[in-house]
């Protein structure tokens, strides 16, 4: 069957539940109600520190088949999830779903856990390393579920995604479960991918290298919703889950781009105070974060949030009064956590307050604008986030459907050439993010404005923007590049991608070799 | 001239370039071109047809081309090529430069 | 007058950087086959250098081709350049009208028939070619402008390059004039500290002050503070406007004299509002008024 943007979904995919076809960015509507884990009570006497995750599986038990969820604020820095599956592998557990909001290459023995059959499921919102390579090559019976990160927060607030056990990686804890992210050797900043989880799973488990003294303070996932606490040697590696600050790309092209997307911003006359925007923690977006920075301060603008993945430069940004509150969903940088540690106006929020759909509200709707960016893009605008031009799975939504969604302008900055290749292509291999949700490409070629937006495209022509159609665009990529073959894939179905809404927008098939 | 004096190489493999190595082909052997690319499955065949058209218009029937690369556009390729089989020895034909 | 606010230098053996040349809205772009290849690769890059300007669309800038000095590889280079119809031909080093006239004899050789005749601006960077400034303006037609190379005139004085530039201050002026006297174009040497955006702001506004028509770029960052500080300002072009309208009305009126807040506006004052009309026209400042 066709959905809304043309894309084939099969009727019914082996190991998928209940398929329904992506409809529209708005048009599917919650018909549920909020899923519940099972009240339980612990006697006064009764102790959460427990010596070994084998004996917190023991206790549980954890089972045959289970879902066991984990964040991924340690980003490529994590050792909490190669420990559980480590675990679950040492005592014969089989056909255990992973639910991990990203994955990353220090992931990679996940591989071996699915060859030995302990794990046959994956639930996640991005890919990248061997795992990513391995999964675009066919290494799992049923497709891989990819998520954004508020459709993970709904799907586990709606019960799509059920969760049996949660192992939240906590920077610090105390004995009673209290959780931060902000004191202890392995500080990451905010938890917020991890409160959907410690909400709604049966058990929820925290393991940790750091015990404070009871009460923790500030306490970020509270004591009444986790059941174990396992002390161990060493949760992740510092250098890892902190990255240091990201720089600003030197890349002429780059920064000729980012420039031309904060005059963009500026035409489109949102550059005033109460301004809100979120930006990518990549160069070019960080880039472009700067341009636009030089003109909120001529301007004596002051902003009212900046929302998302936060680094250092938005702390700062913070800090010189050219925003009034961050709020952070998951932070980059040691910077990004001293700030959420000491400053008030500095937000922790959960993925569901950031970009869960069916709720009341959540964040990215208050956003002005977002800067997003994107492998492939095509003549109706979707954009690809999840495959590179080879085929293989390189990343995955991420907030990218959700902002695109919720922001009163998106705007995607990319290279019109890649190297040699082009963005814009015809269809792209595979849909993420629905057309009818972004409005601006910017390239070093030329701005190409979505024709839902004619009121933009005027704005953008008054202000002396290089405003081109984008198959004009596509067509100087091709007449410098020549027109590229297009990447032949297999039959099988490796994953699917859901939107945020829970439909399915597009599926992912084996590549060859 | 049927083949190159001797071999020779061009380019660098940075982004957008193409390393081009050219050797003498014996006798009979045509044009043998060994590709490595980053983007060979959407232009593998055009960047082959290239190295072709170059070497065949310059009147050299046997040699052996090998290319590795980075997402050089046409006439980089081209150039490169040319640049190449000067260093080879070939001398160029000037009205098709 | 072409623009040349901007001219932007891309090492002629990039290929990446020559393929996206034309993005950064530089009046014009040099292809760089002198100090930014490496004598091993001359020969290579000039067949980058080559294809780039038979199939590189550069927009609406000014192709350029910086050569080699005279004394090493320029007439291999113009032989293989100028068929491929660049706009115009940087030479290094010139010190004598003799350089230029070699130039253009060499140039004129390679030219096609049907081909747009290629200019000629003269690179002075030594010494001698401070003291034949004039000389080498007048030395052809194909002559357009003068540029100031300030690096390796400084190292011919024995001085030091520093970013005030007194120690260039009178070859600039000099080259300046010059130009001025023989009617073509005087541009500035780069500013050589990419990272240093106020300085480079400074610098380029001394030299529109001293009477510079453009300045050499060597990154792209630099393009658009350029450009600010050579184009007319809102007040300059408002000036200018009065200026013609206080002529036309004079004119009407019947009398010789015109003027303006209690100032007589006679000829140089009329060129300068022109010049600053015309520069505006061109670069679209104008809001279609007049």
């Amino acid at each position: 069957m066709k959905n809304a943007i043309g894309r084939e979904i099969p009727e019914t995919i082996s190991g998928i539940a209940a398929i329904k076809p992506f409809a529209g960015a708005f048009t599917t509507v919650p018909e549920m109600t909020r899923q519940a884990p099972k009240v339980k009570t612990i006697k006064p006497t009764d102790r959460k520190l427990v010596d070994s995750l084998v004996e917190v599986f023991k206790k549980i038990p954890v089972t045959d088949g289970m879902t066991l969820s984990f964040h991924h604020h340690f980003r490529n820095g994590d050792g909490v999830v190669n420990m559980v599956l480590a675990t679950a592998a040492q005592l014969g557990l089989k056909n255990l779903t992973v639910a991990l909001s990203s994955v990353f290459p220090v992931h990679a023995p996940i591989i071996e856990h699915v060859k030995n059959g302990v794990v046959t499921g994956l639930d996640t919102n991005y890919m990248s390393g061997p795992v990513a390579q391995a999964v675009s090559k066919g290494l799992f019976d049923k497709p891989v579920v990819l998520r954004t990160h508020g459709g993970r927060g709904r799907a586990i607030e709606c019960g799509q995604l059920k969760i049996d056990v949660a192992f939240i990686a906590a920077p610090a804890a105390d004995e009673y479960g209290n959780l931060n992210g902000v004191e202890g050797p392995a500080a990451c900043g905010s938890l917020g991918y991890a409160f959907p989880d410690a909400q709604y799973a049966d058990y929820v488990v925290a393991v940790t290298d750091y015990i404070g003294e009871y009460p923790l303070s500030p306490i970020s996932i509270p004591q009444t919703r986790v059941d174990y606490v396992v002390k161990v040697e060493c949760v992740g590696d510092p250098k890892g889950i902190v990255s240091g600050t990201t720089r600003i790309t030197k890349d002429p092209v780059g920064l000729k781009i980012a420039e031309t997307a904060a005059k963009v911003i500026q035409a489109t006359g949102l550059i005033k105070n109460g301004f809100a925007f979120q930006t990518g923690a990549g160069g070019a977006s960080l880039a472009t974060a700067a341009f636009v920075r030089k003109m909120m301060e001529k301007d004596k603008v002051v902003g009212s949030f900046a929302l998302g993945g936060i680094t250092g430069y938005m702390v700062d940004m913070l800090e010189s009064g050219l925003f009034k509150k961050l709020m952070d969903v998951q932070g980059f940088d040691l910077e990004a956590i001293r700030s959420l540690s000491t400053n008030p106006n500095h937000l922790e929020i959960g993925a569901d307050f950031y970009a869960s759909p069916f709720n009341a509200g959540c964040a990215v709707n208050q956003l002005d604008v977002v800067i997003l960016g994107a492998t492939e893009m095509d003549t109706d605008f979707n954009v690809n986030v999840v495959t590179g031009s080879d085929g293989v799975i390189m990343g995955g939504s991420g907030g990218h459907a959700d902002a695109a969604a919720g922001a009163k302008v998106t705007i995607i900055v990319a290279n019109l050439l890649r190297g040699r290749l082009p963005i814009i292509v015809d269809k792209v291999l595979t849909a993420t993010t629905p057309g009818e949700t972004i409005d601006v490409l910017v390239t070093e070629r030329g701005v190409a404005v979505n024709p839902l937006r004619a009121d933009l495209k005027e704005k953008f022509l008054a202000a002396g923007l290089p405003v081109k159609d984008i198959q004009e665009l596509k067509q100087l990529a091709e007449k410098i590049a020549g027109a590229p073959k297009a990447v032949k894939t297999g039959e099988k179905i490796v994953a699917v991608v859901e939107y945020r809404d829970g439909t399915i927008i597009d599926v992912v098939r084996q590549v060859e070799g | 001239m049927a083949s190159i004096a001797k071999t020779a190489q061009a380019g660098t493999l940075e982004s957008s370039d193409v390393m081009i190595t050219v050797a003498p082909g014996t006798q009979g052997s045509g044009i043998v071109i060994e590709l490595e690319s980053i983007v060979l499955a959407q232009y593998g065949e055009e960047i082959k047809i290239i190295l072709e058209k170059t070497v065949k218009d310059q009147g050299i029937t046997d040699i052996y081309i090998k290319a590795v690369d980075r997402g050089a556009l046409d006439c980089t390729i081209y150039a490169r090529t040319l640049a190449a089989l000067s260093r080879a020895g070939a001398v160029l034909k000037e009205e098709i430069i | 007058m072409d623009l040349r606010r901007s001219m932007l230098f891309i090492p002629g053996n990039n290929p990446g950087m020559l393929q996206n040349g034309g993005v950064f809205g530089a009046d014009s772009v040099i292809l760089d086959l002198e100090d930014a290849v490496a004598p091993m690769e001359k020969d290579a890059a000039r067949f980058l250098v080559a294809q780039a300007l038979r199939t590189v669309d550069y927009g609406a800038s000014e192709t350029v081709v910086r050569i080699n000095p005279l004394d090493t590889f320029a007439a291999v280079d113009i032989k293989a350049i100028v068929p491929c119809c660049p706009d115009a031909i940087l030479v290094p080093k010139v010190e004598s009208a003799a350089d230029i006239h070699q130039v253009a004899a060499m140039i004129a050789a390679a030219e096609k028939t049907d081909q747009t005749p290629v200019k000629i601006i003269a690179l002075l960077e030594t010494p001698c070619g401070i003291v034949e400034a004039y000389h080498i303006a007048k030395a052809d037609p194909r002559v357009v402008a003068l540029a100031l190379g300030a690096e390796d005139y400084t190292a011919g004085l024995g001085a030091m390059r520093t970013k005030e530039g007194t120690e260039i201050f009178t070859a600039r002026t000099i080259v300046i004039n010059a130009a001025a006297a023989a009617n073509v174009q005087s541009i500035d040497t780069p500013y050589t500290d990419a990272n240093d955006e106020e300085g480079l702001l400074a610098d380029t506004q001394l030299a529109k002050r001293l009477g510079f028509k453009g300045k050499l770029s060597i990154n792209p960052r630099q393009i658009d503070v350029i450009h600010t500080v050579f184009n007319p300002s809102l007040n300059d072009i408002d000036w200018a406007q009065q200026v013609i309208h206080a002529i036309r009305k004079a004119e009407a009126e019947g009398s010789g004299v015109a003027s303006l807040n209690g100032k007589m506006v006679d000829l140089p004052i009329v060129n300068r509002a022109e010049r600053i009309l015309h520069l505006a026209e061109l670069l679209g400042l104008m809001g279609g008024e007049k």
